[in-house]
């Protein structure tokens, strides 16, 4: 045990002695967060807006000019049925439409109630949560502008949105699940893989194997420095996304971070795995590098969602484990879905998991070749 | 044609923060010399030699090589020296007669001329039927013996070795001496390091660094007489053992 | 201590893209066999590539040999190598430290690798470490030379092993730290320790008690150093004389020598018996050379290593 100490002892000296690529690593999540955070969060102008209002009156005309006036907005359409928001959405016509009910002004006047509906693209999520906001953001001015004159009693105006083609508004903030599946992955598999393979190189690795210390030993201490780094950065993703970004942390945090865990403790036999075939830093570098890092990005459904993939490329994410994970990510995290939902995905992330265990218990050799 | 000089160093120095690696050397070199150039590790030797073949500024101090200044004409120097180190001298995936084709077009020379040399030098070294071997198969002393012929290919004023037999068995370490004696007889300057200290004695004339500074500057019979030594061995350790630097 | 039998291990060596290792002849039979005593201080010489780091890393348990036995102490290392790996101190050909890490930082994290402290065995070290405590502060990868080597053989120390390793730990290093160096294994030597040390510096053999000539995987002689001298067979002379590199081209178009080399400030070369020196003598004052003197000599073991492998390349690195 107390050989195992110092060796962690001693993995934590390289990390901490080399600053530059330990800045790299701790600063990667929040740069990563901000970067995706804000490059999402752009601003939202010229939006080609069109009505429905079947039945025009004096609260429907102004919401209507209240919206056309605004710098965002510009009414483009008068439509006349439902079937012309359709139409007009697919021909990328119109970003937003405004639908009122046919008794709207009797619904307000009488009832001091009156609904609408605001209908947005989301297939790009953000860009249509944005618009949807930024609509209902002018209709709750107005509505207080009215009650402010009329007084009593307070009318109110519910605007109801509705999300075309994305309704469930499934990728939104799905960059922070993806965030974690990657850093993740690159800290654990790669930082371990380069450790390891660095040993080797220097020569010190003959010595190891030539010492009492067992190779399990060494590979569990290899692990231990990046596992805690790992977990750093899980909780500094968690932390920016949720009071930075304001993105919901809605399911169970407590499986969140199990579950996380289980992914970090993945990457790190996937680290191992590499270690044992590479035999240079750079072979290690490249294979998790491109190997690894570029199919997460590419194949997770990270950047781009897998539903729309071609069916080889689709088949081809089955065996990426970032793609599992960021799933399981989505679900607990934005949709607040509980642990049943998961067991699919958690079950196949386990599954690799033996797998990898197997593959690197293997390949590692206690000899050098 | 020997009494000109090929490397004059005056006052030369080079300090990296307060440790002062190379301190206040000057010394001369003619042309067609072997110039061995001894130390202990952390002598200062390869930083020396560094700032010699332009790849290193000095502190201060001035040095001429092959006629340019080392300080503002290091493309000049470059194109005038050859260079052979232990860690690098040629491509190992590369077959022998692309590695000479490969270094003589860096220096320059015309393809015609290149070709010609080529089969020339094949024949000299009794290489012919290697032509098409890639490098990394060769014995390691055939890989240097061919490092050599490939750093005074396109016939520099001067070659810097840089230990260039470690590790060599011991008989074609002899033919990589009768190789250097060949090259200076062809008037090309051999400059080199190396801890074997018999092949300090086929040096013309021998400089030892001891603490970034030459302790020791002459023909190896002058040294032997002047230490009482029975061999450069020995003249060596009773120069070192004044070291203090660690 | 060290008993080795038919040992053979041959791989193909993506480096040089040919077959290396020993025991390469086409005898498939015979591979290496030697055995060292206790307290003995057993030499590997030969070249690079010569096979002497397959041969270490095969008793250092770190390679499993094609075929052939052999034990450290009395354990057997493919069998027993964990008992194997607490008695052997092992030096690979490269400084094997973390430069990184401080002096004191490697020698610490070694000693803990092996169960033991600094403390405990800092008599057993003092001679070595002592030299390079002053440092102890300094990372490992701002070290010269000599002291990086220093430090590997503390660490390969610091568990007082009985058999200790050494893979070309003179390689690189200057004279001066080279002697110092074996003076410190003769003093490791004396304390009973078994030492098997590989070098491609022939000038060092005689500090060891018995060497093995290595070349091309096979060992070619393998005796104590005076023996392997006293084996030489040719007619050695020593020529000296002024203008001695021009003159080595004019004693080899001699008929009566065999062959000719240079060796420091003079020649050795190898003649027919029948030769007398007076004329080889006359036949170079006659071509113009002055101050000749020429003596029949005792061989170097670099002598022995040239004549034994003579025989070996003949027409295949001779010009």
């Amino acid at each position: 045990m107390k050989q195992f100490r110092a060796f962690v002892i001693k993995e934590f000296y390289h990390i901490f002695r080399d600053r530059r690529t330990m800045l790299i690593l701790l600063g990667m999540p929040i740069t990563q967060i901000l970067i995706f955070g804000f490059a999402i969060n752009m601003e939202v102008t010229d939006i080609a807006v069109a009505v429905l209002n079947p039945n025009p009156d004096t609260y429907t005309n102004q919401i209507i000019e209240r919206v056309n006036a605004n710098d965002y907005f510009h009414v483009d359409y008068t439509i006349h049925s439902q079937n012309e928001i359709d139409e007009l959405f697919k021909q990328n016509k119109i970003d937003l439409a405004i639908v009122f009910p046919n008794n709207f002004n009797e619904d307000l006047v009488h009832s001091g109630k009156a609904d609408l509906q605001l209908i947005s693209d989301t297939s790009d999520p953000n860009t249509g949560t944005i618009i949807v906001n930024y609509a209902s953001g002018i209709i709750a001015d107005y509505q207080k502008e009215i009650n402010n004159i009329s007084g009593n009693p307070p009318y109110q105006i519910v605007a109801t949105t509705r999300m075309l083609y994305n309704p469930e508004m499934k990728s939104s903030y799905s960059f922070v699940p993806g965030v974690m599946g990657l850093i993740l992955m690159v800290i654990s598999t790669m930082m371990t893989s380069i450790s390891i393979v660095r040993e080797k190189e220097r020569g010190t690795m003959e010595v190891l194997l030539a010492s009492p210390l067992r190779l399990s030993q060494i590979l569990i201490a290899k692990t231990i420095p990046y596992l805690s780094l790992s977990f750093i950065n899980l909780l500094t993703i968690l932390y920016l996304a949720s009071f930075l970004l304001g993105v919901p942390i809605r399911g169970s945090l407590f499986l969140i971070i199990i579950i996380s865990t289980l992914y970090i403790f993945l990457s790190l036999l996937l680290g191992l795995l590499i270690s044992t075939i590479a035999k240079k830093q750079v072979e290690a570098i490249i294979m998790a590098g491109i190997g690894l890092t570029m199919p997460v990005m590419l194949l997770s459904g990270m950047l781009f969602p897998i539903d729309n993939m071609p069916f080889l490329l689709e088949k081809l994410t089955h065996i990426i484990p970032a793609r599992w994970y960021i799933v399981i990510m989505k679900k607990l995290m934005i949709e607040g879905l509980d642990f049943t939902f998961i067991i699919k995905e958690l079950s196949i992330l386990l599954g690799m998991t033996g797998l990898i265990l197997a593959l690197s218990m293997l390949n590692s050799k206690k000899r050098l070749e | 044609m020997k009494n000109n000089i090929i490397v004059e160093v005056s006052e030369l120095t080079k300090k990296f923060g307060n440790f002062t690696a190379v301190d206040n050397i000057t010394f001369k070199v003619t042309e067609g010399e072997i110039f061995g150039f001894l130390g202990a590790n952390g002598a200062g030797k390869t930083t020396a030699m560094q700032m010699l073949i332009g790849l290193s500024k000095q502190t201060s101090g001035e040095a001429f090589v092959a006629g340019y200044n080392i300080r503002t004409e290091s493309e000049e120097i470059k194109k005038n020296i050859g260079y052979m180190s232990q860690k690098f001298s040629l491509y190992e995936d590369l077959k022998v007669w692309e590695n000479i084709r490969l270094f003589a077009g860096i220096y320059g020379m015309k393809d015609k001329d290149i070709a010609e040399k080529t089969d020339d030098l094949l024949k000299r070294l009794d290489f012919e039927d290697e032509r098409n071997t890639l490098v990394k198969s060769l014995p390691l002393g055939w890989k240097q013996k061919l490092a050599f012929s490939v750093a005074i290919f396109h016939n520099p004023k001067i070659v810097f070795l840089d230990e260039p037999t470690g590790g060599v068995d011991p008989a074609t370490r002899r033919q990589f001496w009768e190789m250097i004696y060949k090259a200076a007889e062809d008037n090309i300057t051999v400059f080199a390091t190396t801890h074997y200290m018999d092949e300090a004695e086929y040096c013309d004339r021998v400089s030892i660094m001891v603490d970034g500074r030459i302790d020791a500057l002459d023909t190896p019979s002058n040294l032997k007489a002047h230490f009482e030594a029975k061999d450069m061995d020995e003249v060596f350790r009773k120069l070192a053992r004044k070291a203090t630097r660690d | 201590m060290i008993e080795v039998k038919n040992l053979r291990k041959n791989y193909h060596s993506e480096k040089s893209d040919k077959y290396a290792g020993i025991g390469t002849k086409e005898d498939k039979e015979n591979g290496i066999s030697f055995s060292v005593p206790k307290g003995e201080v057993f030499g590997v010489i030969g070249p690079d590539g010569a096979g002497k780091t397959t041969l270490f890393r095969i008793l250092a348990t770190l390679l499993l040999a094609d075929s052939g036995e052999a034990r450290m102490s009395k354990w057997d290392v493919v069998e027993d190598y964990k008992e194997i790996r607490k008695i052997i101190g092992y030096m690979p050909g490269k400084f094997s430290l973390y430069f990184d890490l401080s002096v004191e930082e490697n020698l610490k994290f070694f000693a803990t690798v092996f169960d033991t402290t600094i403390e405990e065995n800092y008599e057993f070290i003092k001679d070595i470490y002592q030299q390079i405590e002053p440092f102890k502060t300094r990372r490992a990868g701002a070290l010269s030379g000599g002291m990086k080597q220093k430090l590997a053989l503390s660490c390969a120390l610091i568990h007082q092993p009985e058999i200790l390793i050494l893979d070309e730990p003179t390689t690189g290093v200057d004279p001066v730290s080279r002697k110092e160096f074996w003076d410190m294994l003769k003093k490791l030597k004396e304390g009973g320790m078994t030492i098997l040390v590989s070098t491609a510096y022939m000038d060092e053999a005689t500090r060891c008690d018995r060497i093995a000539l290595m070349r091309d995987g096979e060992f070619i002689a393998i005796d104590t150093p005076a023996q392997v001298i006293a084996d030489y067979e040719q007619t050695l002379w020593s020529v000296k004389g002024d203008n001695l590199s021009s003159m080595l081209e004019d004693i080899r178009a001699y008929p009566q020598v065999e062959t000719s080399f240079a060796f420091g400030d003079e020649h050795h070369i190898t003649v027919d018996p029948n030769l007398k020196k007076e004329e080889l003598s006359d036949y170079l004052t006659e071509k113009g050379y002055t101050n000749i003197s020429i003596n029949e000599i005792t061989p170097t073991v670099e002598d022995c290593f040239l004549a034994l492998t003579k025989e070996g390349e003949k027409g295949k690195e001779e010009d």
